[in-house]
């Protein structure tokens, strides 16, 4: 069972990294969310 | 324990050790910052070098493309597996705001029943803010909002909005009432922790709440040998937190327990021994 979850950990990791998601992530941390951090 | 004081300001500081943007009021914008930090830390916070997990989390059900978030569950799992609620008792720089101010030397609230029953709320307020809000928003309008972030997030205020504001003329000219009623979540909040232990992180953090879920079986954090376990409530009565018994899923791994136990059950599951550490405490 633990064994299971490292390896879905691992792969849902991967498929992210294939889809390029580290980079949405890296958009979205770079610029001030002004939403966000409530200012709006 | 000094010892996790120390471990919680050292991961508090790397977290946000860029420095300069405290300065200038602006964010750090390396490559870096692809990755999600394991504890409550706004990315928007001038001085963060990774992005927030939940943050992330409601950036990718929000926005015009609605699609299954790989990455951040995959690093959202990755970080239960190993740590569980660890993180929140030893790296989480928001859960370090709250017990310094929990620190102040005034009367405190003890834990109780309804205590405990209040910490079922951040599981409502994960599920519901975190996930289903931005997933119905855009079901509703063609585009989700990060909804905890937006009207919820008092850490996002505190570290991000109140820095950035204080070095920041333009900003001021955009807050409204958007700001107004996030500032007073901070403050209720900030009130709060001065008399409750760690109030956010037991009743209102989707982080802890998930975390939790992972806490029995996490790599690394408290334990108990069942074994030698008598069940006579020791650990739960000297620990701050609403725990039935050490390693559940409110526990957050602070060790306080530990030298309490007479039956020397409890112990840290450490990666490099078995599931006999208790016979290693005991000796």
């Amino acid at each position: 069972m633990k064994k299971g979850l490292y390896l879905i950990a691992v792969m849902l990791l991967l498929a992210g990294l294939y889809r390029g998601e580290e980079q949405m992530v890296l958009k979205k941390a770079v610029t001030i969310c002004l939403e966000c951090i409530g200012i709006g | 324990m000094a010892s996790r004081k120390i471990i919680q300001s050292f991961s508090a500081f790397v977290c946000n050790i860029y420095l300069p943007g405290f300065a200038n009021g602006h964010i750090y914008q390396g490559g870096i910052k692809a990755l999600c930090l394991p504890g409550l830390n706004c990315y928007s916070c001038p001085g963060a070098i990774g992005a927030c997990p939940v943050g992330a989390l409601q950036s990718a059900l929000s926005g015009t493309v609605l699609r299954f978030p790989f990455y951040v569950m995959g690093t959202f799992l990755a970080f239960g597996l190993l740590f569980g609620r660890l993180i929140c008792g030893w790296l989480c720089p928001f859960g370090l705001v709250q017990e310094m101010l929990f620190g102040l030397p005034t009367r405190k609230m003890q834990k109780s029943h309804f205590t405990a029953r209040l910490c079922s709320l951040k599981y409502l307020l994960g599920i519901g803010l975190v996930v289903l809000a931005p997933v119905l928003l855009y079901a509703a309008q063609g585009i989700g909002e990060p909804a905890f972030c937006e009207y919820f997030c008092p850490a996002g205020t505190l570290e991000a909005a109140v820095p950035l504001l204080s070095m920041n003329d333009d900003l001021w000219a955009a807050a409204g009432w958007l700001t107004v009623w996030k500032f007073f979540i901070l403050s209720v909040f900030l009130v709060i922790m001065v008399f409750v232990y760690r109030p956010f992180c037991r009743f209102a953090c989707p982080l802890g709440a998930w975390y939790g879920l992972f806490n029995r079986q996490a790599a690394l954090g408290i334990a108990v040998d069942e074994q030698r376990c008598t069940h006579c409530g020791q650990c739960a009565a000297v620990c701050r937190m609403d725990v039935r018994i050490a390693g559940d899923p409110e526990c957050i791994s602070c060790g306080a327990c530990r030298p309490i136990c007479p039956e020397h059950a409890v112990y840290f599951r450490k990666l490099w021994y078995g599931k006999n550490m208790a016979e290693v405490n005991k000796n």
